[in-house]
């Protein structure tokens, strides 16, 4: 590109600091329109709330309690041991999303599935968490947008959704405590 | 386009002013000596209502956004405080919402207008783009004002169509707490929504400027699809059309005052009068009955097809419903422009209409059996008219001969009617 002419029509010196000039400008304007985009993201005091601590001593075998983590709900279920049973039983094929029961849940404490009752397909809050709630073909939650159908370790069985409900990072403090995020 | 003025300022003042800024000039060429086509129907009216009932949407909620309170904790009743007690805030947030559905319906009508007329062919295709653009802006902004009150439908439809960008691979998550500004939808989500809805209306108002903009460098199409060849095809916009449009915003403005008036919540749904709680999720979640057809096109993908997964394709399908309208002008290449003229692009046309309307009611039903079945079926064919139809259409149709111009077009048809009541004259005789 040559801006000045010379005789030769070879880029001047005036060129050089034309495209330098408009070079440094378009950085400037980048660097200024950063803050502008970033102010959309979670702002600190959503971040703040990205860590809570479940007591887990109150739920009897079989109940379901849901608890609020990042404004998102948290199921907490206290499986039986047959649904323990069911959910190992299942063929990884026959799984949309596959995984095996193990990876859904911390070793040694089987019996919690700690999961985020978000519908993977577009949000909605599945059923499943009161024991008259519909709970869909295979036992565990069924989500009334889209049909979704996921069964007692919260794997999508049926339905548009594409992945399992989701396991938050939790970790045992004590027996009856975990602590989510 | 100034050949068409005879704007000759004889007052001094006007005078000194015109040959400094000549705005005086450019209203007369624009706003009332536009040479406009005689043989336009009532087809072509849509565009003045849908200017009106912009202004009227612009108007009301300026207004609404002086009692209007953008928190989760105060949103819902300031709603109903409006509805309740502020003086005339029935009428005034009654027409506010009503006058979203009635936007619809006008642009529904305009779009189908140049779908059967070829008004999105050349040289009319930034226009028909530039309409297209304005009715994905109307979408947006019927969706963000439609979260306002924050009601169970206002939260879950936010929730739900925010989600559709999680489908985006890799930078899903990423965008979905960007559009947020949360994990969820919450108050910073109400926030901006607010924000983004008092700005859009005007970006739509600037879109629109431009439109008329480009109608204008060509000028309007008519029926017949012939150009415009001379001044005996023409009658000046003021006072024929400024007349007849008036006459069609008074008769549109009947049934909107009615449901203002008498029904303003019919078009609505029960659930928004349930607050927002964002850890039950209505059984049934609908959009409004405006965005029902693509609705259904997001749920008629249930399939992965290689390595799009069901949630990607339905969001493809969804877009595209609504991209593709922008490439229709090479899609259909029918030298023809008028479906008066085109025998076989007739009955594809008014199918295609009456799919439409059968993907608005499959929307509204639950995703299940039939509903289904028909849904992907009413999805294949609105992709087909444009892809398949169309195309083939172009190549195969032999069009019927088209009048020499306009005013012969309308001399022909006096000629008809003339020959007709001769004969029937005629046969009284006998």
């Amino acid at each position: 590109m040559t801006l000045a002419t010379n005789v030769k029509n070879d880029p001047t010196r005036r060129d050089f600091l034309y495209v330098t000039t408009a070079a440094v400008g378009a950085v400037g304007a980048a660097a200024a329109v950063w803050p502008l985009i970033d102010q959309m993201n979670p702002d600190a005091t959503v971040k703040a709330l990205a860590v809570i601590e479940a007591d887990l001593s109150a739920i009897e075998v079989g109940q379901s309690v849901t608890f609020k983590w990042r404004g998102q709900p948290i199921f907490i279920r206290h499986r039986t041991a047959a649904e323990i049973e069911t959910a190992k039983a299942v063929p990884l094929e026959d799984m949309i999303d596959p995984q095996t029961d193990a990876e859904r849940v911390i070793a040694g404490h089987e019996q919690w599935l700690v999961m985020v009752g978000i519908c993977t397909h577009l949000g909605c809050v599945p059923l499943g968490q009161k024991p008259d709630d519909l709970k869909g073909d295979f036992n565990g939650w069924f989500c009334p947008c889209h049909g979704s159908h996921y069964d007692s370790a919260g794997r999508i069985r049926k339905g548009p959704a594409p992945k399992n409900l989701l396991v938050p990072p939790y970790e045992f403090m004590s027996d009856t405590l975990v602590k989510i995020g | 386009m100034s050949s068409h003025s005879n704007y000759n300022p004889t007052n001094p003042v006007e005078k000194w002013f015109d040959e400094r800024l000549p705005l005086i000039r450019f209203s007369k060429e624009h706003l009332m000596d536009f040479p406009t086509p005689k043989n336009i129907n009532y087809w072509w009216t849509m565009g003045a209502v849908l200017a009106i009932v912009l202004v009227v949407q612009i108007v009301t909620g300026i207004i609404l956004a002086m009692h209007y309170v953008p928190n989760i904790e105060m949103a819902f009743d300031s709603v109903e405080h409006i509805r309740r007690n502020v003086n005339y805030g029935r009428i005034i947030q009654g027409t506010h919402a009503v006058g979203a559905s009635m936007f619809f319906f006008a642009v529904y009508i305009h779009m189908f207008r140049g779908l059967y007329y070829g008004s999105y062919k050349a040289p009319r295709e930034i226009l028909w783009i530039l309409g297209v653009i304005i009715f994905l802006l109307m979408m947006a902004t019927s969706f963000l004002g439609y979260t306002l009150p924050w009601g169970q439908m206002s939260y879950w439809g936010a929730t739900v169509i925010t989600n559709v960008f999680s489908a985006i691979p890799l930078v899903g998550t990423p965008i979905l707490e960007f559009l947020r500004g949360g994990f969820v939808v919450d108050n910073p989500t109400l926030n901006r929504f607010f924000s983004l809805h008092y700005l859009l209306p005007f970006i739509i108002a600037a879109v629109v400027a431009l439109h008329i903009w480009a109608l204008h460098v060509p000028g309007n199409g008519n029926p017949t699809g012939v150009e415009v060849k001379s001044n005996a095809d023409t009658i000046p916009f003021h006072p024929y059309y400024t007349m007849k449009d008036l006459f069609v915003i008074v008769v549109f403005f009947i049934p909107f005052a009615w449901f203002v008036f008498f029904a303003p919540d019919i078009l609505g749904h029960a659930d928004n009068y349930i607050r927002a709680n964002p850890f039950v999720t209505p059984a049934h979640i609908v959009p409004e009955w405006y965005l029902l057809p693509f609705y259904a096109m997001l749920r008629a993908v249930d399939f992965d097809v290689l390595f799009i997964n069901a949630k990607l394709g339905g969001v493809i399908v969804m877009f595209g419903s609504i991209l593709i309208l922008m490439v229709l002008p090479w899609l259909d290449k029918s030298k023809t422009r008028s479906g008066n003229y085109r025998p076989m692009f007739k009955p594809f046309f008014w199918l295609f209409v009456l799919n439409f309307l059968m993907l608005m009611y499959l929307g509204a039903q639950v995703a299940e059996g039939i509903y289904v079945i028909l849904s992907k079926v009413g999805t294949a064919y609105y992709f087909g008219y444009f892809l398949i139809v169309l195309p083939i259409l172009a190549r195969i149709e032999t069009p019927k001969p088209l009048p020499n111009s306009i005013s012969e077009s309308i001399l022909d048809k006096h000629e008809a009617k003339a020959a007709k009541k001769i004969q029937i004259g005629g046969e009284g005789n006998e």
